[in-house]
């Protein structure tokens, strides 16, 4: 236990409102009758569904595959028939509909054949080929492929750290698992780190969980280092969690790996000992619910379950209660619709009400007093990104290093003017990302336009050899008679067509083919010598 | 007073020769300028500018032959990245040019009659398909341009606006209702 502990700059400590929800034991939520299934639950593209409208699926079953690197699978929560693939209300902050597979439930939950895996019998390739379509995706929040992250980069990942510190206030569904099931999350853990090759295992946790510590620190053997980090909001962000325990500082722009490191959630290591060692794919999940509801507390509940119906396993909503918040109060978005279902990255859902949330005050102006600056975790200059982000002035924020902000939240949470900030910033972000999709989509309409003008110039010339052959050949086998005037005009016809073939072949060089390399030259070469080809067999016949 | 005559036409000459080499050696055959307003168009190849593609406007602007505000797709801030890069003021997009959503074409299949008169006429080959045969949109390829609108005998070609989807959907510009607070107030 003598790992010495660094420290981030900035950060906060707001009311933890923990307790509501972390003293009673996980409740596995009872089957549901209708389980609405998001095709995008992860960080990438959505995925591709396999399954038709009518057909009878079993728990665990593919109901769509991944699409392309970055994306993942998902799987049907459990048994019963596909009533529908259609848009469907998602808990996602823009509120629109998304891409659903709806399972109408025949309660008896079987589930298809899942083949259990002695992982320390199999080679890194051979599990990670596994785990590829087990849909495990990251559960702290950002859900990026889990299967992609366990991919091994340029750089020799040393250190694997196990992301327990929970810090945003309100959520408890690690500090539940942790206390219930340690030897479980550390098992994946330990796959984890047999994947990746990692030498160190670090486990985070913030001190205001002791009952996990205690029972992560009971469960690990003598190579798992579990560290009590000091409560301090964002520590549970990936690159202040690293901070805290190496020291290392991930540069701007470059992530974890690029320094030997990498960073897994809790659940998410779970749930890879659940989909290795049960052969189970990601089809549940722990949600803290909490706020204004009779029962708050940790339920395990089966993605897809719609949010209303897991609130109302918690009791339902008490008098008061004004909406719906899912993840933290700092980093969380408002629910639009309650009957959207719970996804991968539902961690947790508030119950708002006027009193627990009172309205944001009215934003004043800047007075540029820099506290915003001092809790920024990330010593960025949230005062000037918010001015340019404002004036919607982006390359000015960006230079700020805007994509460097992690969008905590802890400059709006001590702003005195109560400006808030991070929507500023969230907004300036997106309108970038645009920006870049939209040069992508220039860069390839660009040279799909030029590639369309060279086929066209190359069309040409070839139609003019064509006729020019064609001409040629019919004066040579003389066909038109020499002493006719008509003959005579259409001999001068037919060389004046040659002559144009022959002008057009020389005007018609390809410009770009000036200083090339040899490997270009070589490519060249063998192009002409196969239109040679293709023009010989052409003439043959 | 010769001394000085010489020196003067020695230096001139020498200065000359350098300039006569440079002239040939760093030659270069396209104005740079061109490229650069050239990734600055949004690369639609539509045409609504009067110039047979992107590229054309761009050579024009760089003679300056054309204006910089005739662009509908790159809307405003391509204007206002024009202006920046050539150091004139910026002017509002053109008489009777009206920015569009972004849209992409899309055929009927059950109309489309197999004429290959659209192919011929995208800029960017996102048409598929053959003689008498049925024609199909690659909407990853379509830069919304219409250009096949007009070639269509059949009228079979329709442009969809791409909706907005949780993919490409973007965080609102923060905005808070004064009336609320007006009405709280009173």
């Amino acid at each position: 236990m003598n790992q010495p502990l660094f420290s981030f700059p900035g950060g906060l400590h707001p009311a933890e409102h923990k307790a509501e929800s972390n003293a009673a034991a996980i409740v596995t939520v009872p089957l549901s009758g209708r389980y609405v299934v998001p095709l995008r639950q992860h960080a990438g593209n959505s995925a591709k569904p396999v399954v038709h409208v009518g057909d009878r699926v079993l728990r665990g079953q593919t109901l769509a595959i991944p699409d392309g690197r970055i994306s993942a699978a998902v799987h049907a929560p459990t048994s019963g028939r596909v009533v529908a693939i259609e848009p469907h209300p998602v808990a996602h902050p823009s509120g629109l509909a998304d891409g659903c597979v709806v399972i109408e439930a025949d309660g008896l939950d079987e589930p298809v054949a899942m083949t259990p895996t002695t992982w320390r019998d199999l080679t890194p390739e051979a599990l990670r080929e596994r785990l590829a379509g087990m849909g495990l995706v990251g559960l702290g929040g950002a859900v990026f492929p889990s299967h992609v992250k366990l991919q091994p980069g340029q750089t020799r990942i040393e250190t694997l750290i196990l992301n327990g510190a929970e810090c945003e206030p309100w959520i408890t569904c690690d500090d539940r698992l942790m206390r219930e099931r340690a030897a479980e999350v550390l098992r994946g853990a330990e796959i984890m780190r047999h994947l990746l090759g990692a030498r160190e295992l670090l486990v985070g946790i913030e001190d205001n969980k002791p009952e996990a510590a205690a029972a992560m620190r009971a469960a690990a053997g003598p190579d798992i280092k579990v560290v009590v980090v000091p409560t301090r909001y964002p520590s549970g962000g990936a690159k202040q969690l690293i901070q805290l325990l190496t020291g290392l500082e991930v540069p701007a722009g470059k992530i974890s790996t690029d320094i030997g490191i990498q960073v897994f959630n809790v659940a998410t290591a779970y749930a890879l000992q659940r989909a290795v060692e049960l052969g189970e794919p990601l089809i549940s999940r722990i949600v803290t619910i909490t706020g204004q509801v009779a029962r708050p507390g940790n339920y395990e509940v089966r993605l897809g379950t719609p949010i209303e119906e897991v609130i109302q396993r918690a009791g339902g909503e008490l008098p008061g209660a004004s909406g719906h918040l899912v993840g933290g109060p700092l980093m969380g978005f408002d629910l639009d619709s309650p009957r959207a279902p719970v996804a991968k990255g539902v961690n947790c859902i508030i119950v708002t009400s006027p009193e627990l949330f009172p309205p944001h005050p009215t934003a004043m102006p800047c007075t540029r007093c820099g506290l915003c600056a001092q809790a920024c975790p990330v010593r960025l200059q949230p005062y000037e990104m918010y001015l340019y982000a404002k004036a919607k002035n982006l390359d000015k924020a960006k230079a700020y290093n805007l994509t460097d902000c992690i969008e905590c939240g802890c400059c709006s949470y001590v702003c005195p003017s109560h400006i808030p900030l991070v929507d500023y910033y969230r907004f300036a972000k997106s309108e970038l990302a645009a920006r870049d999709r939209d040069q992508q989509a220039a860069e390839l309409a660009r040279e799909r336009h030029e590639f369309h003008l060279l086929r066209l110039e190359r069309e040409k010339q070839e139609k003019a050899a064509r006729l020019g052959r064609k001409a040629s050949e019919r004066l040579e086998s003389g066909s038109v008679a020499p002493d006719d005037p008509e003959a005579a005009r259409k001999k001068a016809l037919l060389e004046a067509a040659i002559e144009r073939a022959r002008q057009a072949k020389e005007a018609a060089a390809p410009a770009n083919i000036d200083n090339l390399t040899p490997t270009q030259q070589a490519e060249v070469d063998a192009i002409e010598a196969r239109r040679k080809q293709a023009e010989q067999k052409e003439t043959t016949p | 007073m010769i001394t000085a005559i010489v020196i003067m036409a020695a230096i001139g000459l020498v200065l000359g020769i350098v300039l006569g080499w440079a002239e040939v050696h760093f030659r270069v055959a396209e104005d740079p300028l061109v490229d650069k307003i050239d990734k600055i168009l949004p690369q639609t190849q539509c045409g609504q500018c009067g110039f047979p593609g992107c590229r054309p406007y761009a050579e024009a602007i760089a003679k300056h032959e054309a204006d910089i505000n005739l662009c509908p797709p790159g809307g405003e801030h391509g204007i206002r990245q024009l202006a920046d890069l050539l150091g004139v003021e910026f002017k509002p997009l053109g008489a009777g040019k009206e920015p569009k959503p972004k849209a992409v074409a899309v055929i009927d299949e059950n109309t489309c009659i197999g004429c290959t008169l659209c192919i011929q006429a995208c800029p960017v080959d996102a048409i598929i398909g053959a003689s008498k045969q049925m024609h199909v949109i690659v909407a990853d390829a379509c830069t919304g341009c219409e250009l096949c609108l007009a070639p269509c005998p059949v009228d079979c070609i329709e442009m969809q606006v791409i909706s907005e989807n949780v993919n490409s959907w973007k965080w609102r510009y923060p905005v808070f209702p004064i009336h609320h607070e007006v009405a709280r107030a009173a």
